[in-house]
């Protein structure tokens, strides 16, 4: 299971997953034993490549039937040996460990969530814990890390109208005709509501489903 | 999950998206621009002044009940990182098994035997009966769940080998809190023996009201405690939210265009199965005729292919004969993308009761499909999904009556057998018509097909003593073969809130 790039997420501020290297879910060993029990913990590390250290933002994984998951990130710190941090305790992933609910879910862990400040972080250690013993296996998958994004300006919020209101006020009239300045900015108001009205295309289908008036087939595919 | 407030965004941009291209989106725009006449409305306040008046109006009501119609429908949005086919079914095991290998081959046989103009009964048989439905449920199993061969604690007793997560009955009493004893019902409290001054007058009152508010929320509310005969029809479709436009008449007509212009194999399929249910049914012979009219255009009908978004299964594509691979001649089939199964014209049966214009019966029946009983033949792990419906029906029956299940399961009748049947077809054709209707009254109002395997569980708990002396799986068919007489709402309340555990 690598961590690597994957391609950024759908919508409106493109981003990029950070790159790390992820080694594969370890499960816990208990010293000693003859026969591989499943003890039911297993531990995902998880490194930026370099040495390097980053800031988090948003964790996104898609469960398998994993029921409780652990954070814990270890910091760069001027001072000392590096210290390992919990910033999410037993966090439910599956609301009935013995059944299906939220067994192969997405979710997204983000930085209000934690419980310590994730700046600066040059590991994160995964513990899964999945109690129940009827799953043969469990771990996480797709695991991606999100640094902090910058906000990019609106696209679709043409700069002059920001500029509606007009910078002085110039002499008023008396009270026969109405302020030009008034009506100009209400009327410019109305021309960019009318224009959203008409850039906006009806999604409503038609119906058809014939392709040119013919419905000849000859075989069906299911996949 | 995702992050709460960015999930209300998703929500409401999605619900915005959809609601954009609808004739309510239109018909509000003019009435906007009709309402720019009025003297009411300034140039100052203009966008304050039109919401008013939209208010004031009712629009804004219309408006209301779409958006409350468009919730109840699609399920919230996943997370941003899902592809779309985990949002129609969350999990891999479940999707792979959508459809059986022997159905497939089934209807490439018969493509090859369609020489015929006319189009003979007899070469045709039902593609699929809820019997090899049933054995399709019960070999789904989870290649990560440990079967082991022994039976022990992760076996369940039942046909149903799925470990999803059902209901017990403390969670079903705070669900259907609305049934319980001490609140009143109709089919229990609107009997000859009790007075109507009790109950029936003061609910058929506020039944008016309802409809004068034209408030589908409320009106969801209410049918929770019944629908009183002569407002059901109109109540329901303030809950699926129709309203008989003069589009949606149109809408009509040119599917019924459809069905005189082309000939589908489907068709065929829905006259057999006519003929063999609806036709010998005591209740509902007399509507063959809609029936017809309904099923055809329903095959037609490509807008019922939005619900694929949310449900499990995937429509069958097509190429135009000799066209095979291009995608331009790609086309769904049959257009709707729903296959019919024996007994799938028994859906519509019922609702002929209520409605009597081809047009506003044909609309509700596809609304109540594409809510409700799409998940009755499709695999799915939804809660109202069939797959959930079978493992609480045989979860309740065990916890409850335990030693009916041993019995039953001890002679080779394991009870799934004969309650499949009726929980697939959501009890039509098995109860009387007054007692269907009011069992459909609480799948609207609770939005959930649950409470069909909780009546599939009170059956088999009302015939418990007569289940307990059979030896044989016919035996238990034929106790259980006439549910004509039952009256649904008494079994549901003594099950859920009478039985002491």
């Amino acid at each position: 299971m690598s961590g690597a790039a994957g391609p950024g997420a759908p919508g409106g501020t493109a981003r990029a997953p950070l790159p790390c290297a992820a080694r594969a879910a370890a499960a816990l060993q208990l010293g000693g034993g003859a026969d591989p029990a499943r003890p039911g913990v297993a531990v995902i590390d998880l490194r930026f490549p370099r040495g390097g250290a980053a800031d988090l933002q948003e964790i996104v994984f898609r469960n398998f039937y994993t029921a409780f998951l652990s954070v814990r990130v270890q910091r760069a710190s001027a001072e000392g040996p590096r210290k390992w941090v919990t910033c999410l305790r037993d966090y439910r992933l599956m609301p009935s460990p013995h059944t299906e609910e939220g067994s192969q879910d997405y979710f997204s862990l983000f930085r209000h969530q934690m419980l310590c400040d994730v700046d600066q972080v040059t590991a994160v250690r995964f513990i899964l814990r999945q109690p129940s013993p009827v799953w043969l296996h469990f771990t996480i998958e797709e695991l991606q890390i999100y640094p902090p994004s910058q906000k990019s300006p609106q696209k679709d919020f043409p700069s002059w109208l920001s500029q509606l209101t007009p910078p002085e006020q110039p002499a008023n009239l008396h009270g026969e005709l109405p302020d030009p300045e008034k009506v100009s900015t209400e009327v410019q108001q109305m021309w960019v509501l009318t224009e959203v009205i008409r850039a906006r295309q009806a999604a409503a289908r038609i119906g058809r489903f014939d392709v040119d008036g013919c419905y000849d087939i000859n075989l069906l595919s299911y996949t | 999950m995702v992050d709460p407030e960015s999930g209300l965004s998703l929500t409401i941009a999605r619900i915005v998206q959809r609601l954009q291209g609808s004739s309510l989106h239109s018909q509000l725009e003019r009435q906007a621009r009709v309402s720019l006449h009025k003297p009411e409305i300034k140039l100052e306040s203009l966008k304050e002044d039109i919401k008013d008046f939209l208010k004031t109006s009712g629009w804004e009501k219309k408006l209301q009940n779409a958006v409350y119609s468009e919730l109840n429908v699609f399920p919230s949005p996943c997370h941003p990182a899902a592809p779309p086919e985990h949002m129609k079914e969350p999990l891999a095991y479940m999707r792979k098994a959508q459809r059986p290998i022997s159905e497939q081959k089934e209807l490439l046989n018969k493509w090859n035997e369609m020489g015929t103009d006319e189009p003979d009964l007899s070469l045709f048989r039902p593609v699929y009966a809820p019997k090899d439905f049933l054995e399709v449920l019960m070999n789904l199993r989870n290649p990560n769940y440990e079967n082991g061969e022994q039976p022990s604690f992760r076996n369940h007793l039942g046909l149903i080998q799925v470990p999803l997560k059902v209901k017990d009955i403390p969670e079903l009493k705070e669900d259907f809190s609305e049934l319980g004893l001490n609140i009143g019902q109709l089919g229990i409290d609107d009997s000859a023996q009790v007075p109507p001054e009790f109950f029936e007058n003061e609910h058929v009152r506020v039944g008016q009201k309802v409809l004068a508010e034209q408030d589908s929320a409320a009106a969801q509310q209410y049918v929770r405690q019944g629908c009183p005969t002569a407002l059901r029809a109109d109540l329901w479709a303030l809950i699926l939210n129709i309203s008989n436009q003069p589009e949606d008449i149109l809408y009509y007509e040119q599917l019924k265009s459809n069905v005189i212009q082309h000939d589908l194999l489907v068709d065929s399929l829905i006259y057999k199965d006519v003929k063999l249910t609806a036709s010998n049914d005591d209740y509902y012979f007399v509507f063959e005729d809609y029936l017809y009219q309904v099923l055809l255009c329903f095959s037609r009908d490509t807008s019922v292919l939005e619900h694929f978004t949310y449900s499990s299964a995937t429509p069958p594509k097509s190429y135009i004969r000799g066209k095979l691979g291009i995608e331009e001649c790609a086309v769904f089939y049959p257009p709707n993308g729903v296959i019919p199964f024996h007994g799938f014209s028994m859906y519509v049966a019922p609702l002929c009761f209520l409605y009597h214009e081809p047009s506003r019966l044909y609309q509700i029946f596809r609304e109540m499909y594409v809510r409700f009983f799409f998940r009755l033949h499709s695999i799915s792990s939804h809660p109202s999904g069939i797959v959930s419906l079978c493992l609480l029906f045989e979860t309740l029956l065990q916890t409850h009556l335990p030693q009916l299940f041993y019995h039953l399961r001890e002679i080779g009748a394991q009870p799934l057998r004969i309650s499949f049947k009726w929980m697939v077809r959501a009890f039509s054709g098995y109860l009387a018509t007054d007692q269907l209707l009011l069992l459909w009254d609480r799948i609207l109002g609770y939005n959930s097909l649950e409470i069909l395997a909780v009546l599939a569980a009170a059956v088999f708990a009302f015939r418990a003593v007569n289940l307990m002396e059979v030896t044989s799986l016919a035996a238990a068919e034929a106790v259980l073969a006439d549910l004509s007489t039952l009256k649904v709402m008494p079994l549901l309340q003594i099950f859920l809130f009478a039985t002491v555990t």
